[in-house]
């Protein structure tokens, strides 16, 4: 590929970045806890896509997982509990120009801030979401949550959630508009990592719900998937997921889907066990809110003007008798 | 069909009048009300009259009756839908008294209007004569008992037959009707009937040619039927202004107001009384690279407009009471944040559903002191149509100066009301600055409270060497979470100081009438109108009564207190709930006093009293008399 003089010379000036320039404060997460996990895997695809820091916007709500801007060295909007994606959403429609994410967890995004996730799947502003699932909720230490499994015992439910668990996955996955909906586990860092790289390739709303572990409140949950890979379903597809020859010798349990079958996602995302991982849809054709409705870039003083005195116009009761005839006219 | 402009020559300028013009009888004023059923187009035709009347030089203004339901049942008392038109010669600044003549399509609308006691005792009524001859009975008996009922009371009623009439023009007369009597009124008011042309072709301008003229044929046809048929006709002198006017109601001059303080963003949720502003923003705004964005639920939109203001283009949602509650913790964040925001709230009565379309001012302590934990936000009321528009200039120039939460607070009455204001020049300081995106100094600090003002230099996404988290937690200088104690007070007090800094720009609102007297009534909103003119009436007869009103209610502008002082007793006049010391109960020690009277009461520790209505219904100038002067006549303790 050949590049004009002037671009080269861009190209020269732009910085690069290495890892050091995305890490911001050291977490206060728990030894263990699968947030650090995704911080890893966002860190790196900040560096390796080159992401401008200062182009770069994190919004959270309020959880656990929503202390991730903190530890970002890019801009950061730690919101109220339940509203970071409207919250992005403002952020994106004012300035397409930044790099949104969101990253969200299960009782901000699945309990108090459903109508928002809801509407923003529909929406399809162009961001990148990160649920951070550990089925609990951790900084109000340890109650159920949506996807908390039935029988969960928590401090609200001593005796047991009596709920069945909301899967994420399939409720998105049956939302009009839904662009990009994918899994990923805390503990296969390479796929959690391949996994939103691909939904940041990805224009439009980009829903990866990532199971984490609680070291802290469920220590226990994810065990069985732990010590047997057979649990955990790997999906491949030329438009999805590739996966490495090293980790096909552990994780034998894989099955291609093509991430454009959205009846067969919806029948992948159904199963709790074995997990699936990888891309379950994508449909890079849904029209996105922020291109359909954005801001124009060049709106001047003299525009705006000109649309006020032509608003004012039709309003306005002229001193000369015979102006407004001829104004109608 | 006559020639139109050969029926009557401009009633002001042309020398010649005929013989029945010359009759009019000269009026300083008049009250006109059109009601009818839902749908039948009296809110169209009120709005044609006041423009009308606007364009010929009087001065107007005009208040919507609009049911709950967009359906009422038809001929029903609690479905009447109409509009009441206040014309003067001088300016009008609200809605007035009673109602002098009123045009009804039915008469059950009617019966609703006299039980209220809207109608002034033997005032006018044009009535639809149809359901005399109504094939049912019942509607027939009705009609002829509500007739007779309402001549004995006084009232003069004359029968039009409405529908016959436009019959001989359009196959539907129940859509044509409310031109035809545009038509009327333009004759009974001796309007020129070009103006009336113009003007229905201005409201159907969007139509086809072809029921513009249909509707131009009704309006010729209602104004040669009164001609021949009314023996009554008024004339209501005017004075053209010199300088271009413009017509609109407070939801649109909000709007304007959006459009002209160069807001990008208008985040909004479909509530009563408040739409409309987005309505006329949808239509106008994106054409100027602007957006409406209609989100999900109340909650949503004041987050995407705080979304949008973080990253640079300060941004505005519009509301009313329930969807106010609902933006709470919203606030609460921005002002957490000093991130700028504009909220407005389109005030209707309250608690809950309360009365979507009904005026009242029951926000004022909820604007002030809403959002949990201390959260000093700016409040500022508007209190005419006028102010409407300029307010959204001022509110945007606030927030993003201070970094702060600007709450314009409007309500029912305004959001309807039409009243002509001189046209807005247009200035680019109206504006916002460009975006800044020059790289931040080193070691400067996003929250770099001045130990003065508590100003900040915020730093804004795009800013090279500016990145920070932004969070709702407190936080210190550098915008980390921080617990300790010192750094919790220190924000609180910047952030508090900031609406000091703001209080020291802001002037002395002047007194209306003399400074010193024995009764100075305080007011807020959209009762400026109805206070003034009943001060102008009471000092015409020599009592010492003046007002003032509050535009900017926190912070309250410095010289109030003094202005307190002067007079023998203050009272403030508010639409909003005060407990009557009359009733059992109640007493010094556990009455609850309306908004602005607490506010002030706790402030300047002066004991003031409080005079409200919450009707749903804007207040009077002639009850504001009637308390004032009951106030004065009681010797004060």
């Amino acid at each position: 590929m050949t590049l004009p003089v002037t671009q080269c010379l861009i190209k020269l000036h732009e910085a690069h970045h290495n890892l050091e320039d995305y890490q911001g404060g050291v977490p206060r997460w728990c030894t263990g806890c699968g947030d650090n996990s995704i911080l890893a895997a966002v860190q790196r695809l900040c560096r390796d896509e080159n992401l401008a820091p200062e182009r770069t916007v994190f919004v959270s709500g309020i959880g656990c997982s929503s202390r991730f801007p903190h530890y970002m060295k890019t801009y950061g909007f730690h919101g109220i509990h339940g509203r970071a994606f409207p919250i992005a959403q403002g952020v994106k429609m004012a300035r397409p120009d930044l790099e949104v994410f969101v990253n969200t967890g299960d009782g901000d995004c699945c309990s108090i801030g459903t109508a928002h996730w809801i509407h923003a799947l529909r929406y399809n502003t162009n961001l990148t979401v990160i649920l951070h699932d550990n089925h609990v909720y951790g900084l109000t230490k340890k109650q159920a949550s949506p996807t908390s499994p039935r029988g969960l015992k928590s401090n609200t439910t001593p005796r047991g959630s009596t709920m069945e668990a909301m899967n994420p996955l399939t409720v998105s996955l049956g939302v009009t508009n839904a662009s990009f909906i994918a899994q990923a586990v805390d503990w296969i860092p390479e796929l959690l990592f391949d996994v939103i790289q691909k939904a940041y390739h990805h224009r439009g709303f980009s829903f990866v719900r990532v199971i984490q572990r609680c070291p802290e409140f469920l220590p226990k949950m994810f065990e069985p998937w732990l010590h047997d890979p057979g649990r955990t379903l790997l999906l491949s597809h030329p438009n999805g997921l590739t996966i490495s020859p090293e980790l096909s010798r552990t994780y034998t349990n894989q099955i291609e889907h093509d991430p454009s079958n959205l009846d067969r996602a919806r029948e992948i995302a159904s199963s709790e066990d074995p997990i699936p991982v990888g891309i379950l849809y994508h449909n890079p054709a849904v029209p996105c809110y922020d291109d359909l409705r954005a801001v124009s870039p060049m709106r001047t003083s003299e525009q705006i003007r000109a649309g006020l005195e032509s608003e004012l116009d039709k309003v306005t009761v002229w001193p000369d008798d015979d102006a407004p005839a001829r104004r109608v006219a | 069909m006559t020639e139109v402009a050969t029926l009557t020559p401009d009633p002001v300028r042309a020398p010649g009048l005929p013989a029945k013009l010359r009759d009019a009888e000269t009026l300083s004023e008049h009250i006109v009300e059109v009601i009818s059923d839902s749908g039948e187009g009296a809110q169209r035709c009120g709005q044609s009259l006041g423009a009308i009347a606007a364009r010929t030089g009087n001065g107007i203004w005009t208040t919507e009756i609009i049911p709950a339901e967009i359906q009422p049942p038809a001929r029903s008392v609690a479905g009447a839908s109409g509009i009441r038109i206040r014309i003067g010669t001088k300016k009008v600044t609200n809605g007035g008294d009673e109602t002098d003549l009123v045009v009804a399509f039915n008469e059950q609308v009617l019966i609703g209007r006299v039980r209220a006691g809207e109608l002034k005792p033997g005032a006018q009524i044009l009535l639809e004569s149809m359901w005399r001859e109504h094939r049912d009975p019942k509607i027939v008996a009705s009609y002829v008992e509500t007739v007779d009922s309402l001549k004995k009371a006084g009232f003069r009623v004359y029968e039009v037959p409405l529908e016959r009439e436009c019959h001989k023009l359009v196959a539907d007369p129940r859509k044509g009707k409310n031109m035809f009597v545009l038509g009327m009124l333009c004759n009974l008011y001796s309007l020129d009937p070009r103006l009336g042309h113009e003007q229905v072709a201005l409201t159907f301008g969007k139509k086809d040619p072809k029921v513009i003229k249909v509707n131009q044929g009704l309006l010729e046809a209602g104004y040669a039927w009164a001609e021949q048929n009314l023996d009554f006709k008024y004339r209501i002198p005017a004075v053209r202004s010199t300088e271009p006017q413009i017509v609109v109601n407070g939801n649109t001059a909000l709007a304007l107001g959006v459009l002209a303080s160069g807001m990008d963003i208008c985040a909004m949720y479909p509530i009563t009384p408040a739409t409309s502003v987005s309505h006329y923003l949808s239509d106008v705004f994106e054409r100027v690279g602007g957006i409406v964005h209609q989100a999900e639920d109340e909650i949503a939109a004041c987050a995407f407009a705080i979304g949008a203001s973080y990253a640079g283009k300060c941004a505005v949602t519009v509301t009313s009471g329930p969807g106010y509650s609902l933006k709470q913790e919203g606030i609460g964040l921005a002002v957490m944040a000093e991130i700028p925001l504009v909220v407005v709230n389109v005030q209707r009565g309250g608690p809950s559903t309360g009365q979507p379309t009904k005026v009242e001012q029951g926000d004022l302590l909820t604007a002030i002191y809403g959002s949990h934990g201390d959260a000093p936000k700016v409040v500022l009321a508007v209190s005419g149509i006028e102010d409407c528009f300029y307010s959204m200039i001022t509110a945007r120039k606030i927030a993003e100066t201070f970094n702060t939460v600007v709450v314009v607070l409007s309500d029912a009455s305004l959001s309807t009301a039409q009243q002509p204001f001189p046209r807005p020049q247009f200035d680019a300081d109206w504006l916002a600055p460009p975006l800044d995106q020059t790289p931040v100094p080193d070691r400067a600090k996003p929250y770099d409270w001045d130990p003065v003002t508590g100003m900040i230099h915020r730093f804004v996404p795009g800013q090279p060497n500016g990145m920070h988290t932004l969070t709702g937690l407190a936080h210190d200088r550098g915008s980390k979470v921080a617990y300790d104690p010192e750094i919790n007070e220190e924000g609180l007090r910047n952030r508090s100081l900031k609406i000091a800094a703001l209080q020291k720009t802001l002037r002395t609102p002047p007194v209306f009438g003399d400074p010193e007297g024995d009764l100075l009534i305080v007011g807020w909103g959209s009762t400026k109108g109805a206070i003034e003119e009943a001060v102008e009436k009471m000092r015409a007869e020599g009592l010492k009564v003046s007002s003032l009103h509050l535009t900017f209610i926190q912070p309250m502008p410095s010289g109030i207190r003094e202005i307190l002082q002067r007079f023998r007793q203050v009272v403030t006049i508010e639409a909003n709930w005060a407990d009557d010391l009359e009733d059992e109960l109640i007493d010094q020690d556990n009455r609850r006093y309306a908004a602005l009277a607490m506010m002030l009461r706790s402030r300047f520790l002066v004991d003031i009293d409080c005079w409200t209505q919450t009707r749903g219904q804007p207040i009077k100038p002639s009850e504001i008399v009637r308390f004032a002067r009951a106030k004065l006549a009681t010797p004060t303790a």
